[in-house]
């Protein structure tokens, strides 16, 4: 340990323009290899599970949804999930298919989100461009199924607060097919770049056994050849009533990572087009009457893997004890299998592989003074990352 | 008018500072420079240093261990500065008023160490980009 403090730190964070979030790295680098990374994080706690003990059964789902506004469907799903498992709730059956229409578009904004943002890390901004672009058509159907382009607020305990709108089917499958033509139109793109290929297949690799160790889950761990989707293992929702497959790579690159959300996008436009078409009447919601006490465990696929939440119930208005654990907590310390022996350019890209989201993530807040010691601009290494994309655009 | 205002309201510059958020506002603030709604055409752009911003864009409830942060990131940007609480929780803590790792929001933070910061508010959870640019334009019409 003590020689690992002599080596040079390169310290980026906790403010920084690439990242939306606050989070701090400090890599300690011999030359320009990276030999350690220690991640700081708590910028983003906000005590949610504390919060929660005050609020009642049916006000929580609103705050959960708040967790991660990217998988702001999933959460409160998981949420819900576990509350109905203690008051013996059976939702609806249109429920359980509006739940999953709702959480299979979410997965396709959240993942179309992540390549543009892959592609803006390592200074590629078409991709980015293209990419967001793409996703806007997405986020406007979800304003007209919920009323809000994030942060839905759609499901509550025992079914979903609203229907899906009069002859929406006929407004989601043009869509559907639009966004299945463009994505397709970028997976090849992407998957046929030289540039692309040079920069991120080798890169970051995780490898199976080191997968296993972290326990890693969603596509971070399915880009390292497991087969893990709560979807499948686990089923909730409507999702063992249609069929689709789970998306598995062995090489456990970042290209990997890139390949399964990229295909993932389109098991996801698989499913919603099944779901509409299997979508029964009926009601949407059943009458809750109190909630026993009891506890009970709630999992949901989010976009970025396994969110797991537990909840206690004393027989009150509110939880006794409510615990979140979003896909980010498994996935951020396997930076540390990941990132050591990287180049400092490489890194970048690396750490935002797992598509990482703090505000998940934070469980402890610690309050620290400010230090004296010189922070690095973030800039640096996204100037780093940059260049490197230009050589080898050079070089071909 | 003073000249200093008149160059920031021909291009001003905006550095996003995320508090606390949880990622909701930050991806409608990076969703105003893509395609769709491209306020880049406008002038507005997003750079990598407060002291290069015009405007703070700040997103989120202040959390504890964020407001040394948000007031080094104010300090470090040239005045005049315009501050921007994007969404309910940077505007007004929101859902998350009763938690104990946050210090209240955006405006209370600014105001202390600088009693006459200009602040601009834009609620909504997640505020729409078309929100989000309408502030901007009323804002810089009242500079």
């Amino acid at each position: 340990m003590k020689k690992k403090f002599k080596l040079p730190i390169l310290a980026t964070g906790p403010v920084h323009p690439l990242q939306e979030e606050m989070e701090f790295f400090q890599l300690y680098v011999d030359g320009e290899t990276v030999v350690d990374i220690d991640v700081r994080l708590s910028y983003n706690h906000r005590g949610i599970e504390k919060i929660s003990e005050s609020l009642q059964f049916d006000q929580v789902p609103f705050l959960v949804s708040r967790i991660c506004g990217i998988c702001s469907a999933s959460h409160p799903l998981a949420y819900v999930q576990a509350v109905e498992e203690i008051a013996g709730i059976i939702p609806p059956e249109r429920a359980l298919y509006v739940r999953t229409i709702i959480n299979e578009l979410e997965r396709i904004h959240s993942h179309i989100l992540w390549v543009g943002l892959a592609g803006h890390f390592i200074g590629y901004e078409t991709v980015f461009m293209w990419a967001w672009k793409y996703r806007e058509p997405v986020l406007d159907m979800l304003e007209k199924i919920t009323g809000n382009r994030n942060n839905y607020g759609n499901v509550k305990i025992g079914g979903c607060r609203e229907d899906l709108p009069e002859g929406i089917e006929e407004e989601i499958y043009p869509i559907l097919d639009q966004i299945e033509k463009k994505m397709d139109m970028l997976t090849k793109a992407v998957l046929d770049d030289p540039i692309l290929h040079a920069r991120l297949k080798g890169v970051g690799v995780l490898k199976k056994e080191d997968a296993v160790n972290y326990a890693v889950t969603g596509p971070t761990a399915r880009a390292s050849g497991i087969p893990i989707d709560v979807r499948r293992d686990d089923p909730y929702a409507a999702y063992d009533l249609v069929d689709w497959n789970v998306c598995v790579q062995e090489e456990g690159d970042v290209f990997a990572k890139v390949v399964v959300r990229l295909l993932e996008v389109f098991e996801a436009i698989k499913i919603i087009r099944q779901a509409l078409a299997k979508l029964p009447k009926g009601p949407i919601t059943t009458e809750v009457k109190e909630i026993p006490p009891g506890e009970a465990i709630g999992r949901a696929e989010a976009p970025r893997g396994e969110t797991f939440h537990y909840v206690r119930s004393e027989g009150g208005n509110t939880p006794a004890r409510h615990k979140a654990r979003a896909p980010s907590y498994v996935n951020v310390p396997s930076f540390k299998a990941s990132c050591i022996g990287e180049k400092i350019s490489d890194v970048l890209i690396t750490l935002a592989a797992v598509d990482p989201c703090y505000s998940c993530t934070e469980r402890l807040g610690v309050v620290a003074p400010r230090s004296g010691k010189v922070i690095y601009d973030f800039d640096m290494l996204l100037q780093l990352s940059r260049e490197k994309t230009t050589r080898i655009r050079k070089g071909l | 008018m003073n000249w200093k205002i008149w160059s920031l309201k021909k291009s001003p510059w905006v550095f996003h500072v995320n508090t606390g958020a949880c990622n909701n506002c930050d991806i409608e603030v990076v969703n105003c420079l893509t395609p769709k709604f491209d306020v880049e055409r406008f002038g507005v752009t997003l750079v990598g240093s407060p002291r290069h911003a015009d405007a703070l864009l700040v997103t989120g409830v202040v959390t504890a261990q964020a407001a040394p942060r948000l007031i080094q990131a104010y300090q470090q940007a040239p005045k005049p500065c315009v501050v921007f609480s994007i969404g309910a929780c940077a505007c007004g803590t929101g859902i998350f008023h009763k938690g104990y790792h946050v210090v209240g929001p955006v405006d209370k933070i600014i105001r202390e160490i600088d009693p006459n910061a200009i602040i601009a508010y834009v609620p909504g959870c997640p505020p729409k980009p078309e929100a989000m640019i309408s502030g901007i334009v009323k804002t810089l019409n009242a500079l």
